[in-house]
């Protein structure tokens, strides 16, 4: 199942505003087209980890990066890298739904417009694709001049994921995608991470371990903004090799 | 209801202090508005609601009353005002809440507030002595010399520029309500939820991409709410438009000619109101502009309102 890395963290230090050290030498490999899950308690570091991929941080001033990410050869941590470019590459979902207020045509069309997109055939075509991938066609394909507020939140959800998967992206980052949502549109959520995996490399955030060891092929458990273990989920759930790890998936804390 | 339930006696004091000073709000506002109506009622029987606002004359010697000219005076600053502040104003909202650097957000803001801080009677003596010889000089001609030499908006800027006009009044309303434009309208950017922000980030948006298709649309309602509440106390600005805009009762098509307003019309000429039906004719002003006010405001609040709610939901 180890396959090609396609991102991949080395010796990587993270500090807010300026000497909040929140990320403490985290070495990690998310493998192509595998589901990567980061675990861990509250506040240790897993959703700051996750958006150091995109470089999300740079969006809030005096925000630090150390060591490396490399990203098909490239360290995308370096200064002459083109954030915008890197983002429309890397995606990103977040925990609550974030439709913009614009038609749900229009959100999923989004980002590829900005890429230069204009010609309404091949707009449409890959509107259409990236609804069907995030399997919400059905459920829209009459309404996609309806404002996207009029969707309920787990179909919010899917339509997010669906204007992340239109620009293409090679890694899709999922932050407690399913944290805002009831139990049917969660599992329907976790469905579609799975069946994604075929066209992308998927990194999320979870709170869930369940969830963790239902979707992921490998898992990373965090606590205090170091990476205690990363190893294929199944063992990772049944046969940890950190005492902490063990202590965490068993609930003795957390 | 206004007392509660509870026995304690404190609290029934508590309750019945706080009850009396919210109910005398509105009482005061009745009363206003009583007075308004009974001092005016002489002018209303005499010309009439739709008489009143189309009628141009001002003439306390024939006995000859109508809100037109003032009307116009006050229509004309008050839009002209709100097309000089809003670019402006919006401009300064968006780079404090996007654009400036974090160490910059601050004493920009604090600028801001302070700007709103000024009474107005500074705003209309530093248009008197400042602002107007530099229109009347510099700027007036300037214009004269180049759109005024087109046709149809040419007709905007005939005669002689004495910088006491309704440009000049309008510019200094203009700047005047510029910081509270500018607050509500940052006020209004920061209820786009950062995680809205970021997923435009995250699609591939740059900076002005995120703030052009994200924040505006998102906090329209809450702009427009800043605009009407600077729409309403740009029509109840009396001093800063009272020291440059002349008092002249007339209906101009130029922008380069005295002009009046509603409130400069009651802050000059209450003193001079000899008879019954001159004084209940400036009353009957006041009237209409606290009506029109009163307007205004409920739609701001409404906006307003509306924004907040779909930003919590």
């Amino acid at each position: 199942m180890t396959g090609q890395i396609e991102i991949e963290a080395k010796n990587l230090n993270f500090y807010y505003a300026v000497n909040i050290h929140a990320l403490k030498q985290v070495s990690l490999s998310a493998y192509k087209h595998n589901v990567t899950a980061l675990i861990g308690p509250s506040g240790c570091g897993k959703t700051t980890l996750l958006r150091c991929f995109n470089r999300m941080h740079d969006l809030y001033p005096k925000n630090r990066y150390e060591g490396e990410i490399i990203f098909q050869g490239t360290n995308i941590l370096s200064n002459d890298i083109d954030i915008i470019n890197l983002r429309s590459r890397i995606g990103m979902v977040f925990q609550k739904p974030t439709p913009f207020p614009m038609t749900i045509f229009d959100n999923i069309a989004y980002g590829l417009r900005l890429k230069g997109i204009k010609n309404r055939s091949e707009l449409s075509g890959k509107v259409e694709k990236a609804i069907k991938d995030a399997a919400l066609w059905d459920e829209v394909k009459d309404k996609l001049n309806v404002s996207a507020y009029e969707l309920s939140g787990g179909q919010q959800q899917r339509l997010v994921i669906a204007r992340a998967l239109a620009v293409e992206p090679e890694v899709l980052l999922f932050d407690e995608p399913t944290s805002a949502l009831d139990p049917i549109s969660t599992a329907k959520i976790e469905e579609l991470i799975v069946q994604l995996k075929s066209k992308v490399t998927i990194i999320i955030v979870t709170h869930n371990m369940q969830q963790a060891a239902r979707i992921s092929d490998w898992t990373g458990f965090m606590m205090l903004g170091e990476l205690i273990e990363f190893d294929k989920t199944d063992k990772i759930f049944t046969a940890p090799s950190e005492k902490l790890t063990e202590d965490y998936i068993t609930g003795r804390f957390g | 209801m206004i007392f509660s339930k509870k026995k304690n006696p404190v609290d029934l004091i508590f309750s019945f202090i706080t009850s009396v000073a919210s109910i005398s709000v509105i009482l005061i506002t009745a009363g206003i508005l009583y007075v308004l109506f009974t001092e005016s009622s002489l002018s209303i029987e005499k010309f009439g609601f739709f008489k009143f606002l189309t009628l141009v004359d001002w003439d306390p010697v024939k006995e000859s009353f109508g809100a037109a000219a003032a009307l116009y005076g006050t229509l004309i600053t008050t839009v002209l005002a709100l097309i000089f502040a809003i670019p402006v104003a919006v401009g300064i909202a968006i780079f404090v809440t996007e654009v400036a650097p974090n160490f910059l957000k601050g004493p920009v803001g604090i600028a801001i507030e302070l700007l709103a801080a000024i009474p107005s009677i500074i705003y209309g003596m530093w248009g008197l002595f400042t602002l107007a010889p530099i229109m009347a000089k510099y700027i007036e001609p300037f214009l004269q010399k180049t759109i005024g030499k087109l046709p149809l908006v040419g007709i905007l800027f005939e005669g002689t520029p004495l910088g006491i006009d309704l440009l000049t009044a309008s510019m200094i309303l203009g700047i005047m309500i510029i910081p509270f434009t500018a607050s509500i309208s940052r006020d209004a950017f920061n209820l786009t939820p950062a995680v809205v922000k970021e997923s435009a980030y995250a699609v591939g948006a740059t900076k002005w991409e995120v703030v052009k298709d994200v924040v505006l649309p998102y906090s329209k309602l809450g702009v427009f709410g800043g605009v009407a509440i600077s729409l309403g106390r740009a029509l109840g600005e009396t001093m800063a438009v009272a020291f440059v805009l002349g008092n002249n009762n007339q209906i101009t098509t130029s922008l380069l000619d005295a002009a009046a307003t509603v409130t400069v019309k009651l802050a000059n000429e209450f003193t001079e109101a000899d008879k019954d039906i001159y004084l209940s004719s400036l009353y009957y002003l006041a009237l209409l502009l606290f009506v029109m006010s009163f307007i205004v405001l409920a739609i701001a609040k409404f906006l307003i309102l509306k924004a907040e709610r779909r930003s919590n939901r």
